[in-house]
């Protein structure tokens, strides 16, 4: 039996209005998805196709021009609902609360008591490495850890549907895989769903167990490509035989929506 | 030429005209506001617009009044001329000599601070109760930001520019003409649009205070007579003069940095 | 204590020393200014003379209630202004220029409206404080990241948590300064309209000890404004240092 699906979205598009110096933009859609239950889903696409404003429909912190988005069987309106968190790309950390304090942050008004807020934050502590920096603030910190202090404070609230938007933009590769390997970890340790935006397809094709290409601006999700990958993976998973087969099927089909995206910007110059 | 370059002249247009839109509405409704006002409290305190500038005009035309701003004027006018020439000396030799400026900066801001009218006394005893009081007075509000923003735009010349000059092989005086100046030249006149403004308040409070003459004097005497009219419509003009002159500069100001 | 205020203590006194030197020479005569240790020992026994007390209650207390003033209704207005565009771009030229009117122009209508107690001097402390809050309140909101604002509508915040829970806290430092400028304007303010017009407080008594000749007051109550100026300045560059080095920015 085919349980209900965590996340739906229905014909979904998005018009950004003009302001009066600008066109209105068509940014996405229109756009049908499914999210399953513990899924992880992650999301390419060439670059302004409309994967953001995706994640922010999802999440709620746009209203969607048509079409519905539901989660968890409820339609999501104008504001987030309450089991969401978020992972910006930019970061998003709190520079005048030291490390615990940003991740308690959520906490404060959940009305939960003390020593079970305080067990949370711990255990984020731990799992996200940061112990010894617990008393650091932000402004000490490299790019790389303040991102985990926002994941960190995301997880204290266990959400159960977990967006990234290229949470690891900014860091290198190295650090990238083995935060990808973190990932992984949460993941099974919430059992959460998670959906993730990135531009780097192996990341994508490493993580995921379903990976949707999104076509150029007005984006539409053109290809998913399922990896049926064990759940207990992690980065090694690079050496598997059919991990060349994912990403080059990736590559193929955004090579080309890239390419329209480039002439695109070409043309307008 | 790219459609990009046009589209951003016109957009330079339609924002200079929505400035000037902006302006003559907050104009409008000060005015507005004042009139509203006048019929709420009448007579006895306040003046209308129109009252106002009907007795402003009637200033103008007199003949007593002239003398007062010729006062005013003269003393502005010198204490500003004065604060440029100190300021940009003083700024300059800050912003070069590096010791000297980390050393003294700090404290040129604490005086920004001061309530400097408590100083006037001090210059009333030094200069005697002419105008050079109030001309050292105007001089002192007006030389801290011409001191401060000229030696930050010194202090921040980029260390290529002086290296083009040295490659270039530019005597001291070319490197100053055609390198240093036009470097420095839009925060300088920053610090010299402030350096106006804060001038005329130092002159004013100065002629508030022990003269008897100018417009500042003019308009203590107006709380004596109770002439409300005098009072608003000196306020008036200096109000439109210090904003009108401002305004330019801004513009100035900004068309300088704009080209940075 | 580092080498530079070791330097700038060095030129205070050398500025000082000067002045004795030039007094006790005759350089400098006593109509115009007593020697500087002359003023020292006159400052020290016009304060326990408690002869000043109240005009200094009545200057700070003033002085107070301006920038109280000031900073309630500076920081609301911009924060109501901040969400309000186009009311804003109306303001900003009044926002832009307000600083280069002279304020104190305004005294004698104030006083003629209001009559010569401590109205018109409040006002006119507020007048001239009012606006940097504004503005640099203003500025600090428009500071505030996009990705801050998403922040806080992940964690479901209402308008009034988000408001003290992001946007006050980010944007506390760039308030500060206005709080620093508000200050110095509320004290120049009141102690201006003290001087050169009114019943009581610190510059009053400068002004008419200046009118009567009595320098043993007049120096020593300047330096009291000095000092009180300097300090509340230097206490409040500290605390905006502090605030600004925590974030990691100078």
């Amino acid at each position: 039996m085919t349980e209900a699906p965590h996340v739906t979205l229905r014909g979904v598009r998005k018009v950004f209005a003009g302001t009066g110096a600008t066109s209105p933009v068509d940014a996405l859609g229109p756009v049908d998805l499914d999210l399953a239950h513990g899924e992880f889903f992650a999301v390419v696409g060439p670059s302004g196709c409309g994967k953001s404003t995706l994640l922010e429909v999802i999440a709620g912190l746009t209203p969607v021009s048509e079409g519905t988005v539901a989660f968890e069987g409820k339609p999501v309106r104008g504001e987030v609902p309450d089991g969401v968190g978020v992972v910006f790309q930019e970061d998003a950390s709190l520079p005048w609360l030291d490390v615990t304090a940003n991740i308690a942050f959520g906490l404060r008004h959940s009305g939960l008591p003390a020593d079970e807020r305080e067990r949370r934050v711990r255990r984020a502590l731990e799992l996200m490495g940061l112990v010894d920096f617990a008393g650091s603030y932000p402004a000490q910190l490299s790019g790389g850890m303040r991102q985990r202090v926002c994941i960190a404070r995301t997880l204290v609230m266990e959400p159960r549907l977990i967006l990234l938007d290229e949470p690891f933009g900014a860091l290198d590769q190295q650090t990238r895989l083995l935060m990808g390997d973190e990932l992984l970890r949460l993941w099974r340790t919430t059992g959460a769903t998670v959906f993730l935006i990135t531009h780097a397809l192996d990341e994508a094709a490493m993580l995921a167990d379903r990976i949707g290409v999104m076509s150029a601006r007005p984006g539409r999700l053109i290809d998913a490509v399922e990896t049926r990958w064990p759940r207990d993976r992690d980065s090694r998973i690079v050496e598997h035989a059919e991990f060349g087969a994912v990403t080059a099927r990736l590559w193929k089909t955004l090579r080309e929506e890239s390419l329209k995206t480039l002439g695109a910007q070409m043309r307008s110059t | 030429m790219s459609t990009a370059v046009v589209a951003s002249a016109a957009s330079g247009r339609a924002q200079r005209m929505q400035a000037i839109r902006n302006g003559m509405l907050l104009v409008v409704t000060i005015l507005l506001v004042w009139q509203g006002l006048y019929l709420w409290i009448g007579d006895i305190a306040l003046a209308s617009p129109l009252a106002t500038v009907r007795y402003a005009a009637r200033l103008l035309a007199s003949d007593t009044f002239y003398p007062h701003l010729r006062d005013t004027m003269i003393a502005f006018v010198a204490g500003y001329a004065l604060a440029v020439v100190l300021g940009l000396a003083i700024g300059f030799w800050l912003g070069f000599h590096r010791l000297s400026g980390e050393v003294m900066e700090p404290m040129v801001v604490a005086v920004y601070s001061l309530p400097k009218v408590t100083l006037y006394p001090i210059l009333l005893l030094a200069f005697g109760l002419g105008i050079s009081a109030k001309i050292a007075f105007g001089t002192l509000h007006g030389v801290i930001p011409i001191i401060l923003f000229t030696l930050a735009a010194v202090r921040n010349i980029k260390p290529i520019l002086l290296k083009t000059g040295r490659t270039l092989k530019l005597t001291p005086l070319q490197t100053v003409r055609s390198i240093l100046f036009p470097a420095t030249l839009p925060e300088i006149f920053t610090g010299l649009r402030v350096g106006f403004s804060l001038t005329l308040i130092g002159t004013l409070l100065a002629e508030m205070f022990a003269s008897q003459r100018g417009l500042g004097f003019l308009l203590m005497n107006g709380i004596g007579l109770h002439n409300v009219e005098m009072i608003m419509a000196i306020t008036l003009m200096i109000v439109v003069f210090a904003a009108a002159v401002s305004t330019l500069l801004l513009h100035i100001d900004h068309r300088l940095h704009q080209r940075l | 204590m580092t080498r530079l205020t070791i330097y700038r203590l060095l030129v205070v006194a050398a500025a000082i020393g000067t002045l004795e030197a030039l007094c006790l020479a005759g350089a400098i005569d006593r109509i115009t200014m007593q020697p500087p240790h002359e003023i020292a020992r006159d400052f020290v026994r016009l304060l326990a003379s408690g002869r000043m007390n109240g005009a200094i209650r009545k200057t700070l207390g003033n002085a107070a209630i301006a920038f109280g003033m000031a900073l309630a209704a500076g920081v609301s207005f911009a924060a109501l202004l901040h969400g309000m565009r186009a009311l804003r771009a109306t303001l900003d030229p009044l926002f832009a220029t307000y600083y280069a009117v002279p304020v104190f122009a305004f005294y004698p209508f104030l006083i003629v409206v209001f009559g010569l107690g401590d109205v018109p001097q409040v006002l006119i402390g507020f007048m001239l404080a009012v606006v940097a809050v504004i503005v640099n309140t203003l500025n600090g909101l428009d500071r505030v990241p996009r990705v801050l604002v998403k922040t806080a509508r992940v964690h479901r915040l209402g308008r009034l948590r988000m408001a003290t829970a992001i946007t006050l806290p980010f944007a506390a430092p760039y308030i500060l300064t206005g709080v620093k400028l508000a200050v110095a304007y509320a004290l120049i303010g009141v102690v201006g309209s003290e001087f050169i017009m009114s019943r009581g407080g610190l510059g009053y008594e400068i002004s008419f000890a200046y009118t009567n000749f009595e320098n043993a007051t007049m120096y020593p109550l300047i330096v009291l404004i000095l000092v009180i100026s300097i300090a509340l300045n230097a206490f409040l560059t500290a605390w905006e240092k502090r605030l600004l080095l925590r974030r990691g920015q100078r």
